[in-house]
């Protein structure tokens, strides 16, 4: 299989004040293609700092982190810009969708930094990945005419838009509720039935029984990482949830 | 490659100016606010520079009315202002030789005539009014730019023989045919002098200090030289230029033609004195200039104000989107990007800015016109001058927020709350 991340002893530390604060102590792991991994682990654990490593919007201190092949940790911050814009799809927990602003423009906002894209091949695409999530019908509301779930699915449709190597979705149900965290992850098992690469950085550990596979973090090392032989599907779950009450 | 590289160039400025012009429309009221400081700075510089150019062209135009080619010879020499008082004699040294010298001699000139004036009552029957009655040639005419509204000009021979007969003002005219009877053929007394109405002048109105330009008589410079004064001296000599141009070269011919008819030597200063109407228009161009500039001042410092006014917003807007501005990084944006859209962002407030300043200029520049009459002229210059401040304002202003912008880290843009 084809590897698309490959971190190779990763050590980050930060300089706070007279101390040396040491985020990730020595990482190695490798994602291929088509994996759909849970990274977890509580607060302190070095979950975001290593979000920020996987996403190329920093890089590390030492060790090194081959992103579809690319070497990262020499990159300057403009090519890193460029590397993200080609090869990464961000899903974060608040959505960051732009303000006041259609479906379909947020979705083409990757697009917009890709000058190789053509205005109406910007378009098809953002069209098409919102159908892809299922909001074909809503691609002209705007962000603040949406529902949480709503946002979350055109946040995953602008990180389908460019194609990427690898989905970064950062505590992506964090703000939804039951229902709606489900509907969510059942995107996501699609997605990954698709062929599709995606890291999945969570505390909640219901999540993992989703996944394919689960890395736990633990002060900066990995603690445990295995693969999950019994993928629970995420659409029997949101089945057996029970019925909404209030019927509109 | 390279026209690969170039259309990739030209896409992604396309692409910029569309991000800009997006994030402008999804804060209306914010970029409207924006706006405000740079629409009433270009509104007032365009406002001020148009009653500023009003007023001058409507100073240039009353000049050029009273003949901007005229060129007037006085006898003495002018001391200036509050300088000593003139001998008597001095004030006799134009003689009517001096006036035919300059008639038959005098290179560059379309018209010349003499002028001898007496102030006092006109009298018709019941009516009279004071004027003054000027003795003149008919050349005065061209040169002061009158013209008959009813009958015509006495004529050359009724120079040669004094014939009595004169051409009255309007407001003369008024005041001496109160009940609109015709003045032509009619005989008004001037003391004891009784003068033939052959013509009626056109009104001027009052010009620009505040005199009425139709209280006058013309008559004869003979008549009212030997009939009326009984004087041998003129009062000054009127001529005008052939074109505008050519009246400092016509000034120093009449200088020299004088100094030699009244046998100055060379260390003698002149005993007469030549103004031009071009000299007296610059004189009040400027006092209107002086206060164009100061008008100007204060616009352009309240386009600064406006400048500050965007340079403000974009500071705040900058800190207001953070987050978005690290969303943008994270999906690509690099510094670059950022800097550049907002500096456009800047650049199209005070662009647009400056357009809705143009429109509203002119129509307060219009409005000036029609409710207070002052007479405005918008220049050309003036809207492209403040169209060019207005762009240079938005990349001068816009420069400090979009580098602050672009230097943003995204990891902590991206969680700012």
């Amino acid at each position: 299989m084809k590897k698309v991340i490959e971190l190779i002893n990763i050590k980050r530390n930060f300089q706070v004040g007279d101390e040396v604060v040491h985020a990730l102590r020595g990482i190695s792991f490798t994602i291929c293609e088509g994996e759909f991994v849970t990274i977890m682990g509580t607060s302190g654990s070095g979950k975001s700092t290593l979000l920020n490593q996987l996403g190329c919007l920093d890089t590390p201190t030492s060790g090194e982190y081959l992103l579809d092949g690319v070497p990262v940790r020499r990159m300057k911050r403009r090519e890193r810009a460029v590397l993200r814009n080609r090869k990464i799809g961000f899903v974060f927990q608040n959505y960051n969708l732009l303000p006041k602003t259609t479906a379909v423009e947020n979705v083409e906002l990757p697009l917009m930094y890709n000058s190789s894209v053509s205005a109406r091949e910007r378009t098809q695409r953002a069209i098409r990945a919102l159908e892809r999530v299922g909001l074909g019908s809503r691609l002209y509301h705007k962000s603040n005419q949406m529902s949480g779930g709503q946002m979350q699915r055109v946040a995953i449709a602008r990180a389908l838009v460019n194609d990427p190597a690898v989905i970064l979705a950062d505590e992506a149900t964090g703000n939804l509720d039951t229902r709606t965290s489900f509907e969510i992850l059942v995107l996501f098992q699609e997605l990954h039935a698709e062929g599709r690469t995606i890291i999945f950085v969570t505390h909640n550990p219901e999540i993992a029984q989703y996944s394919s596979r689960n890395i736990v973090l633990r002060d900066g090392q990995i603690k445990e990482d295995k693969l999950n032989p019994h993928i629970l599907s995420a659409a029997d779950a949101l089945a057996a949830l029970p019925k909404p009450t209030d019927e509109d | 490659m390279k026209t690969k590289e170039l259309k990739d160039k030209k896409m992604s400025i396309a692409n910029l100016f569309k991000i800009a012009l997006r994030a402008i429309a999804a804060n209306k009221l914010r970029s409207f606010l924006t706006m405000l400081g740079i629409i009433i700075g270009v509104a007032s510089v365009i406002t001020m520079l148009a009653i500023g150019q009003g007023s001058k062209r409507s100073i240039q135009a009353q000049i050029s009315e009273m003949g901007s080619n005229m060129i007037m010879v006085r006898p003495g020499q002018d001391k200036g202002p509050g300088g000593a008082r003139q001998d008597a004699d001095e004030m006799q040294t134009l003689k009517l030789k001096d006036y035919e010298l300059l008639k038959t001699n005098a290179k560059y000139l379309a018209a010349i005539s003499p002028s001898v004036n007496a102030s006092g009552q006109f009298v018709r029957g019941n009516n009279n009014t004071p004027s003054t009655l000027y003795g003149i040639s008919p050349d005065y005419l061209t040169i002061r730019q009158l013209k008959l509204d009813d009958g015509e000009m006495f004529t050359d021979e009724d120079v040669r023989v004094g014939a009595k007969v004169c051409v009255i003002g309007k407001t003369v005219a008024d005041n001496l045919f109160p009940n609109g009877e015709d003045p032509i053929g009619q005989v008004v007394r001037f003391t004891t002098i009784p003068l033939r109405v052959v013509g009626v002048l056109e009104s001027k109105g009052y010009n620009s200090f505040g005199m009425d330009q139709d209280d006058l008589v013309l008559a004869p410079y003979t008549t009212v030289m030997k009939r009326v004064l009984a004087v041998t001296y003129l009062e000054g000599i009127n001529c005008s230029a052939v074109t505008e141009d050519m009246t400092d070269l016509a000034i120093e011919d009449i200088a020299t033609l004088l100094r030699e008819s009244h046998k100055l030597k060379a260390t003698d200063e002149d005993n007469f004195t030549i103004r031009s109407q071009q000299e007296m228009a610059e004189m009040m161009n400027t006092t209107s200039d002086l206060m164009t500039t100061l008008l100007l001042c204060v616009a352009c410092i309240s386009l600064i104000v406006g400048g500050i006014g965007i340079m403000n917003i974009m500071y705040v807007s900058v800190t207001e989107r953070t987050k978005e501005i690290g969303l943008r990084m994270s999906v690509g944006a690099r510094g670059i990007d950022i800097l550049s859209q907002f500096l456009i962002e800047a650049v199209m407030l005070s662009v647009t800015g400056g357009i809705i300043g143009v429109l509203f200029g002119v129509g307060a520049s219009v409005a000036v016109n029609a409710l207070a009459h002052w007479p405005v002229f918008i220049q050309p210059w003036s809207v492209i001058l403040s169209f060019a401040v207005c762009t240079a304002t938005g990349v001068f202003f816009g420069w400090y927020p979009a580098k602050k912008a672009a230097q943003l880290d995204p990891i902590e843009a991206i969680r700012y709350e």
